[in-house]
């Protein structure tokens, strides 16, 4: 009987992608500390930010601030991240509607337990220091009010 | 309604309205993206016998039942017919290549290899189809379709069960196979001649 065989192996690419004006309005958005959204023609604001019109198709061109505070849809919690996770600690995800925006956004909760998080509680971005134009510029979400 | 597709669509193109607070900063144009993926690969039974081989220095294909049409690396199946191929052919580590291609750039992760590099479609004596090797041993500009090469093999202490025991296939010094009769022209002549598909 011959050996039986396994391998750990890695596949790995190191992309850099080119953004878009829209994407791209979105990530120095972030860079700057502020969170964009993009207005539709009835006037309801997606966020994040699409290139087209999600009914319609028609390009979608104009980018407005919403935020840094929102409404916490839905959540669940990560314990613990995988190895490759933007939080290297055990953190919430939710879905986080920003104020002035009509669609929620993804985001990680930054509380110390699920105890801390209920569909409908207020909160608000922590930012990095260093930021450069990527979604992990936002830190993530932590209550309205806290002292993070 | 029939659109230029060298033209890329309005939002990937125009103009947007921003914020003033984000009149005059320099916009973001690219984003960084890597990818990442861990896993176990576990082999199935043709592949486990052509690897296991390996270190026996010997490399293994299978025969096609329906033509006898030999496969290299084994995969259990000859996906033309869809019949199993339980048989395996031993080949010899002498071949040509088939096709080729001179890397110029270095690839992230390949910290391992020189370049300029050659790799290419290697066609054993008595396979009907290529597998990838690298070619060494001679200047790139050298390097040409129906050029015969043998293996360069680790040395016997370092063999393991992987196609990495070849280091690399060099010229043997023959005379080359005639372009017309290298790599996939010998296959798609062959089906041709046997009426299948190519």
């Amino acid at each position: 009987m011959a050996e039986r065989l396994r391998a750990d192996l890695v596949l790995e690419y190191p992309f850099t992608r080119t953004t878009g004006p829209v994407i791209g309005a979105f990530l120095t958005g972030l860079r700057e500390g502020i969170i964009l959204g993009i207005r539709r023609p009835d006037g309801t604001v997606l966020c994040p930010p699409t290139e087209y019109d999600p009914e319609s198709s028609e390009p979608l061109t104009d980018l407005v601030e919403v935020g840094p505070g929102g409404e916490l849809l839905s959540w669940t919690w990560v314990d613990p991240p995988r190895s490759q996770s933007p939080w290297d600690q055990p953190h919430g995800l939710g879905l986080i509607r920003l104020d002035g925006a009509d669609t929620p956004m993804v985001h990680g909760l930054l509380v110390d337990g699920p105890e801390g998080l209920s569909v409908g509680m207020r909160v608000t971005a922590r930012w990095r220091p260093e930021r450069e134009g990527h979604i992990a510029d936002l830190k993530g979400f932590v209550p309205e009010g806290a002292d993070q | 309604m029939s659109a230029d597709p060298s033209i890329p669509p309005a939002a990937l193109s125009g103009e947007v309205s921003l914020p003033e607070k984000l009149a005059d900063v320099e916009p973001v144009r690219s984003v960084r993206t890597p990818i990442r993926l861990e896993y176990d690969f576990i082999p199935g039974s043709a592949s486990s016998g052509y690897l296991n081989a390996f270190a026996d220095r010997k490399i293994l294909g299978q025969q096609s039942p329906v033509d006898g049409a030999v496969f290299v690396p084994p995969r259990g199946v000859d996906p033309r017919h869809g019949a199993a191929t339980p048989d395996y052919v031993e080949l010899p580590d002498t071949g040509h290549v088939g096709g080729f291609c001179v890397t110029r750039l270095p690839i992230p992760g390949r910290d391992d290899l020189e370049i300029p590099y050659v790799s290419a479609w290697i066609h054993l004596d008595g396979a009907d189809i290529g597998f990838l090797g690298l070619v060494a041993g001679i200047d790139t500009s050298e390097v040409r379709m129906g050029m015969r090469v043998r293996a360069v093999w680790k040395p016997d202490d370092e063999l393991g069960c992987t196609a990495e025991n070849i280091l690399y296939w060099e010229p043997t010094g023959e005379p080359d196979i005639p372009v017309t009769a290298a790599g996939t022209n010998a296959w798609h002549a062959k089906q041709a001649a046997a009426g299948e598909p190519g």
